[in-house]
This record gives C-alpha cells, sequence and structure tokens, in this order.
C-alpha cells in the first residue's frame, strides 16, 4: 500500500532542515536567511505530514502543518519590511551592517 | 516500484535546489531554485496523501512567499554585483555544527522504533474543513488576527521610511 518507510521521509526533512540551517549560519544576506528560514519550517512541515499518515485517526498534523504556514507567511511578510527598512537604512540588506545597538 | 522512483526523484529535486538556496553565490540563482524546494515538497505531500495541504503548498508558497520574496531580491539587493551581494561567512564552522546536527537527526530517526500503524488513505480535504470549523475553531481566528496584524506591521514598517524622507524635504 505504501513502499516507502517512514524514516526515508524523516531523513529528507532533517536534510532539508540541516540545509537551512547551514544557509541560515552562513549567509550575510538577509534575504538569503529569511530563505533558508522558510525551507527550515517546511522541513518541519514534512515531518509533521509523514507522521500524519502513519497516524491516519485524525488529521492533527496536517492542521498543525496549516497553522505553520500561516505563521510563515506572517513572518515572511513582516521579515520583508524589515529587510526593505533596513535596506532603505543603511543602503544594504548584509545582516552584519544591521549594528545600530553596538553603537 | 514506480512510487520509490518518484519518492527520490522528488527528495533529489527538494535537497538539491535547497542546497542550491542556501549555498549559491547569486541571489537570483537562490531565489529561483526555492521554488524547486517547494514544488518537490509539494510533490512529498502528495505522496503522503495530503492532498489539500499540497495545492495549498503550491498557492501560499510559490504564489504568495516567493513572489514576495522575489520582490523583495529586486528592490533591494544590487544583484548584477555578486560579491557584495550575497557573501558568506564562517562557512567551514557552520558546516561542521550542521553536518553534526544531520548525524544526530539521522540517528534518531532510524534507531527509535516509531510506533506507527498504516491506515488507509482518505481524501483529506472534507475531513480537515469539519475539523477548521468544529474542533479548531479558535486556532482558526487566531490565526487570522495573526495574519491581519502581520498584514498591518508590514504597511507600517514599510511606510515608515517613505514618510520620513517627506518630512524631510
Amino acid at each position: 500500500m505504501i513502499s516507502i518507510p517512514l524514516e526515508h521521509y524523516l531523513v529528507v526533512a532533517a536534510v532539508i532542515f540541516a540545509i537551512g540551517a547551514c544557509g541560515f549560519l552562513a549567509r550575510r544576506n538577509a534575504l538569503v536567511a529569511l530563505m533558508s528560514i522558510e525551507l527550515m519550517l517546511n522541513a518541519v512541515n514534512v515531518t509533521l505530514v509523514a507522521f500524519n499518515r502513519w497516524h491516519g485517526d485524525n488529521h492533527t498534523g496536517q492542521m498543525f502543518a496549516f497553522f505553520i504556514i500561516a505563521v510563515a507567511a506572517a513572518e515572511a511578510a513582516v521579515g520583508l519590511a524589515i529587510v526593505l527598512a533596513l535596506f532603505r537604512l543603511k543602503k544594504s540588506v548584509r545582516t552584519d551592517t544591521a549594528d545600530l545597538l553596538k553603537n | 516500484m514506480g512510487e520509490s522512483v518518484v519518492f527520490y526523484l522528488l527528495a533529489a529535486l527538494t535537497c538539491v535546489s535547497a542546497g542550491i538556496v542556501a549555498l549559491s553565490r547569486n541571489i537570483i540563482y537562490s531565489t529561483i531554485a526555492l521554488l524547486g524546494t517547494f514544488l518537490g515538497i509539494a510533490g512529498l505531500y502528495i505522496q503522503l496523501s495530503a492532498d489539500f495541504l499540497a495545492a495549498i503548498q503550491v498557492l501560499v508558497y510559490v504564489g504568495g512567499t516567493l513572489t514576495l520574496i522575489l520582490f523583495a531580491v529586486m528592490l533591494t539587493a544590487k544583484i548584477e554585483n555578486i560579491r557584495t551581494s550575497n557573501t558568506a561567512r564562517a562557512r567551514l564552522p557552520a558546516m561542521a555544527v550542521i553536518g553534526a546536527m544531520l548525524l544526530l537527526l539521522g540517528m534518531v530517526a532510524n534507531s527509535t522504533e516509531w510506533p506507527i500503524k498504516i491506515a488507509k488513505a482518505t481524501p483529506s480535504t472534507a475531513k480537515l474543513g469539519h475539523a477548521f470549523l468544529s474542533e479548531y475553531m479558535l486556532p482558526f481566528e487566531v490565526g487570522s488576527v495573526v495574519l491581519l496584524g502581520a498584514m498591518i506591521g508590514a504597511v507600517v514598517l514599510a511606510r515608515r521610511a517613505v514618510k520620513r524622507d517627506s518630512e524631510r524635504e
């Protein structure tokens, strides 16, 4: 009925999450940091939906994924507005130029 | 057999394009590769028989979030100058930390005895709609308030600089 074991989905999600975390840590561009956050949230969604497939009594995992998608959309809108404001202030979107609180 | 082939193709598409997102030096390539990741994940949802969630994934992420990010990339980054637009820092320590984390996650996923039972795949859209309007009514409404707040916040944040410029003049 379903030939791929649960572990394969979990490993794929772990790989996506690790790549997202790597991008978040290693990149200086604030936009790439936002994209990496989206990658990590998507990896969590894959995990939730995979667990839901093997516990099919209710759709709790998928409901969780919906709320994560809603919060991710809100986060993307506010995050990009912050990036735009930062760009207007500093003429750059590099995360290491956002050091107003240091001075 | 065919199911496994499709799964591995989708997994490869998702992981490779996620790698391009995180590691490409050109931010336009990163943004376009994000499309591949989102579509691959939508395919994985379909394989997990989460049909409605796959449609929402395409609608919200590809149609909304990705377009928004693409607009922000075009508006901010000096994209033609790769050196300044998308530099990396501390790549080796990041790789080391992430490699350790990936190893740990993989070991946990493979060594744990998950209490699984295979259920028959059923269409999920009607059940999800009922759940949204009965059991999850309050979180659903709170989610709409969160989205409204985020929308107002984004407008306020994005407008403030414009206002100050006109005040200076």
